[in-house]
């Protein structure tokens, strides 16, 4: 008997799966589009078009994309220790709080320069505290991580909501909202490099955190693969049994990424917050956490496929949100459906296909799929 | 002459290129307690779990009570009047025995029929066989004995007439067992047949009428019981194999490099697995751990090397105390020179999603060689790994490879190069060779045995005796936990089989 999951080359398990996979997510959301009375095939252009036809459409994307990459990133470098954070949402929230510390603290004093390099270390820092709790119940007592961190998640929305209305709220203002921050604690857009190509934006959040991110993807290749924490975390990801036989300590192992994960989470604060909104307002996270799971699965917790894929939610974003405007029967709520199909296809559904292509593919050319490599050479 | 209640003609079974069941011919008669013995891996599972449906004969015969059935699943079996009773129990733990009872044979919706009516049936079973439990009570606070009443009152709830129990001692204390070869007698009273597959010779001859032999997947002979002895059937067993016979010099043992002293170990249920063991090992022997699989031995190999909590005793490495209370640091007994080749490499010598040069480090990744700063240093390790390729003729000798890739004897070489490479003063194995092609075989002994002559102590656990017997300086025989004797290396197979099967030394040799 085959093993559930057995070889495919790279490019189909890499390529070929998640295209389909997302292929079919289209086509079902096509059919749900004609359900509403729309045409799916105009609908598909509206969505493309919106989020890459022009260069607004392409920096929305990719401020949204930003989002994803810390959030899908905080995800995948838990689950490569078998831990699954749904706190990301929670840990992203608690972040916003201290960027907010720093930058009302700071910005009418110290240049953005100073002032970003700050905000990243304590956006990280309170972030990371966030997952410590989790993790050293699940280290410690045995309590799952699964229900903590989504325990966290409400305990930061209370938290979060008792600030700003409160403390955090500045006096006579209605608004659940912190004040908004100066100029000293605005971070500089990147919309110039798509202007540098030709196009035309009017007015988009594109900022620096891109960049950022794009670095933290790297950091989190080479902390995954080449260092020494993360082969322990992976070793303890595949088998917590090989990990205590080689004298890797489990509540350490489970500590430490669990706070590098609920950084990379605090970190995706600071592009809303910094980059876009200037403040810290009530829910400003909203369900990017939840998309981050989405996306490290689809990305298959590689900080290349994440990246690719946090550019396609963002894409789903942003052309869904122009799609809803274009088209009065497709609702805010429908482009959730899409969103929601893709993740259900890519994510949930992710294997649906592949015995299927696994059979192709050994009837087509069964060296493809290691049928004769290493057998018979045993020594 | 009693009618056969079932037949099994030519019955082979391949799993791979393993071959479990080789023209395996058995005839129980109706009415008898029929025994199967055999060391693990002999095939006897294989073949009840063929009969039971669960695995399919690539070709062979069964008749039931005469007549040539086919059985596709469990539930043929069931209609055929097999029950079977497992070694791990089929019960959901929650639910209490009424509700295990019924399971699978609800008839109607609502359960309250049938509830009732497997309440008045199963009273009637209970008086019936003398099988008493309190159709109420929550499996998971039954006792195990009663767990496993339970079990066989299931299949005699569905109308079992032949029951088939696969090691039903394996978890039972001395006491329950004798209360369950009580109920085994009395079921057979009443016309039930009963097949008792076990490796425990003395359980054979306590209650079985005939016995089958089996080994290496084929049935060597069938005795009525009465009419053989505990050292036939022992020889049976383990058979008069060509041995696999490593050429060695005369061992020269040195300082005593580990010693354990009083090690006492439980298992999470609070079974003593390790009872009062006591042995030291020199440097320049091999002392090996023979004993039938599940008597404590992995517990013991566990306990020393860190990763299991012992309840009490004192092991000492190079003349210092290894910490018991299973908070020890692996990774620090690795650097006081105890490198350790476990028993189950899939899961715990290896990972095997990692590439082989990722493996090639394990446990060892700690060490500067093989860091620069906080990041690993590839170059290093893979170089590394091809040194041990070479060395241990690894093949593929591909270190980018994955470890899953590897064929079994190639995957312990890569355990065995890690730890062997490491220049340790100790080194424990378990089960060198499970699951290894008979090329390595060799290979991995004249490894060990090239350790011994470099002055190292290494302490070898293995359910292989021919592998004890051609490798060890010493032998210890585990059985029930206990070392119940040590012999050396020109001990005979029946011996030391008769140990292991954990009859006295003295009953063997009369």
């Amino acid at each position: 008997m085959s093993t559930p999951y057995a070889k495919l080359p790279a490019w189909a398990d890499y390529g070929l799966i998640p295209l389909i996979n997302l292929s079919i997510a289209f086509v079902v959301a096509g059919f749900v589009v004609m359900l509403v009375g729309e045409n799916p095939f105009r609908a598909a252009v509206i969505l493309v078009e919106g989020a890459f036809g022009k260069g607004t459409g392409i920096a929305f994307t990719l401020f949204y994309a930003t989002t994803f990459i810390f959030t899908g990133l905080s995800v995948a470098v838990a689950a490569h220790c078998s831990l699954f954070n749904i706190g990301t949402e929670g840990q992203a929230y608690i972040g916003g709080l201290g960027i907010a510390l720093v930058c009302l603290s700071f910005d009418s004093v110290l240049p953005w320069w100073v002032i970003f390099p700050i905000a990243i270390v304590a956006a990280a820092a309170f972030g990371a505290l966030w997952g410590l709790i989790p993790a050293y119940l699940q280290a410690k007592r045995g309590s799952h991580i699964v229900i903590t961190t989504i325990m966290f998640n409400f305990i930061a929305a209370s938290v979060m909501v008792y600030l700003l209305v409160g403390a955090l709220k500045p006096a006579g203002s209605q608004a659940p909202q912190t004040r908004n921050f100066l100029a000293g604690a605005e971070l500089p857009k990147l919309n110039w490099v798509i202007e540098l190509f030709g196009a035309k934006i009017r007015s988009a959040p594109l900022n620096i955190c891109f960049l950022l991110a794009l670095v933290m993807a790297f950091l989190v290749w080479l902390l995954i693969w080449r260092t020494r924490l993360g082969y322990e975390m992976r070793t303890y990801g595949h088998s917590p049994k090989a990990a205590r036989y080689a004298g890797i300590s489990e509540t350490r192992i489970i500590i430490t990424a669990m706070m590098i994960s609920g950084a990379l989470a605090g970190m995706m604060a600071l592009n809303p917050v910094m980059g876009d909104q200037h403040n810290v307002a009530i829910d400003f996270v909203s369900g990017a956490g939840y998309v981050g799971i989405a996306v490290a699965l689809m990305g298959r917790l590689h900080p290349v496929g994440i990246v690719l894929a946090a550019i396609l939610f963002g894409m789903l974003y942003q052309g869904g949100a122009e799609l809803a405007f274009e088209m009065p029967a497709i609702s805010r709520d429908m482009i959730v459906i899409i969103q929601g199909l893709v993740i259900l296809f890519a994510g949930a559904l992710e294997h649906m296909f592949r015995p299927y292509i696994q059979t192709l593919f050994a009837s087509l050319s069964p060296k493809s799929v290691g049928m004769q490599t290493v057998k018979g050479t045993g020594a | 002459m009693a009618q056969a209640a079932i037949e099994l003609i030519g019955i082979d079974k391949s799993f791979g290129a393993v071959r479990a069941n080789r023209d395996i011919n058995l005839e129980v008669a109706r009415g008898t307690i029929h025994g199967i013995v055999g060391e693990n891996g002999a095939g006897k599972s294989t073949l009840m779990s063929i009969l039971y449906g669960f695995y399919q004969a690539d070709s062979g015969e069964i008749r039931v009570g005469g007549k040539p059935v086919s059985i596709h699943t469990s539930n043929d079996a069931i209609a055929l009047g097999i029950g079977m009773v497992h070694q791990h129990f089929m019960l959901v733990d929650n639910f209490t025995v009424l509700e295990n009872i019924i399971l699978g044979a609800e008839s109607d919706a609502l359960l309250k029929k049938s509830i009732a009516k497997a309440r008045s049936e199963l009273e009637r079973l209970e008086r019936e066989y003398g099988l008493e439990v309190d159709p109420d009570a929550i499996i998971e606070e039954l006792p195990v004995g009663l767990q496993q009443r339970v079990e066989i009152l299931k299949a005699l709830y569905r109308g079992a007439e032949i029951l088939i129990l696969d090691e039903p001692t394996g978890v039972l204390t001395p006491a329950e067992a004798d209360h369950l070869f009580r109920i085994l007698k009395q079921l057979k009273e009443q016309g039930k047949t009963i097949v008792l597959i076990t490796h425990k010779l003395r359980e054979i001859m306590a209650i079985t009428d005939t016995v089958s032999v089996m080994r290496q997947g084929t049935m060597v002979a069938t005795r009525v019981t009465k009419e053989t002895t505990v050292g036939e059937l022992a020889e049976l067993m383990v058979g008069r194999r060509v041995l696999l016979r490593v050429e060695k010099g005369e061992s020269e043992a040195g300082a005593i490099k580990l010693s354990v002293k009083n090690l006492t170990v439980k298992d999470s249920r609070g079974v003593t697995m390790v009872d009062d063991v006591s042995f030291d090992v020199r440097g320049g022997e091999i002392v090996g751990i023979a004993g039938v699989a599940g008597n404590g031995q992995s517990e013991l190999l566990e306990a020393i090397s860190g990763i299991r909590h012992a309840v009490s005793g004192e092991v000492m490495l190079e003349g210092k105390p290894i910490d018991l209370t299973g908070k020890a640091d692996p990774g620090e007994l690795r650097d006081r020179g105890l490198a350790h080749v476990p028993e189950d490499r899939h899961h715990v010598g290896l990972v095997l999603a990692f590439e082989e040069n990722e493996n090639s480090i394990l446990g060892y990744h700690d060490d500067e060689r093989y860091l620069k700063g906080p990041f690993l240093n590839v170059d290093a390790i893979m170089a590394d790994a091809k040194d041990k390729i070479e060395k241990y003729d690894i093949r593929p000798g591909n270190p980018r490879l994955k470890t899953a890739n590897f064929s079994g004897g190639n995957q312990q070489k890569i355990v065995l190069a890690r730890e062997m490479e490491q220049d340790p003063g100790v080194l424990i194995v378990g089960q060198p060779t499970r699951g290894v092609d008979v090329g390595a075989i060799e290979f991995i002994h004249k490894r060990l045995i090239a350790m011994r002559d470099q002055g190292k102590a290494v302490l070898v656990v293995s359910v292989e005796l021919d592998e004890i017997r051609s490798l060890s300086d010493r032998i210890l025989v585990m059985f029930a936990g206990r070392v119940v004797g040590e012999r050396g290396p020109d001990a005979t197979e029946g011996e030391l089989g008769l140990l292991m099967a954990g009859v006295e030394h003295q009953e063997a040799a009369q």
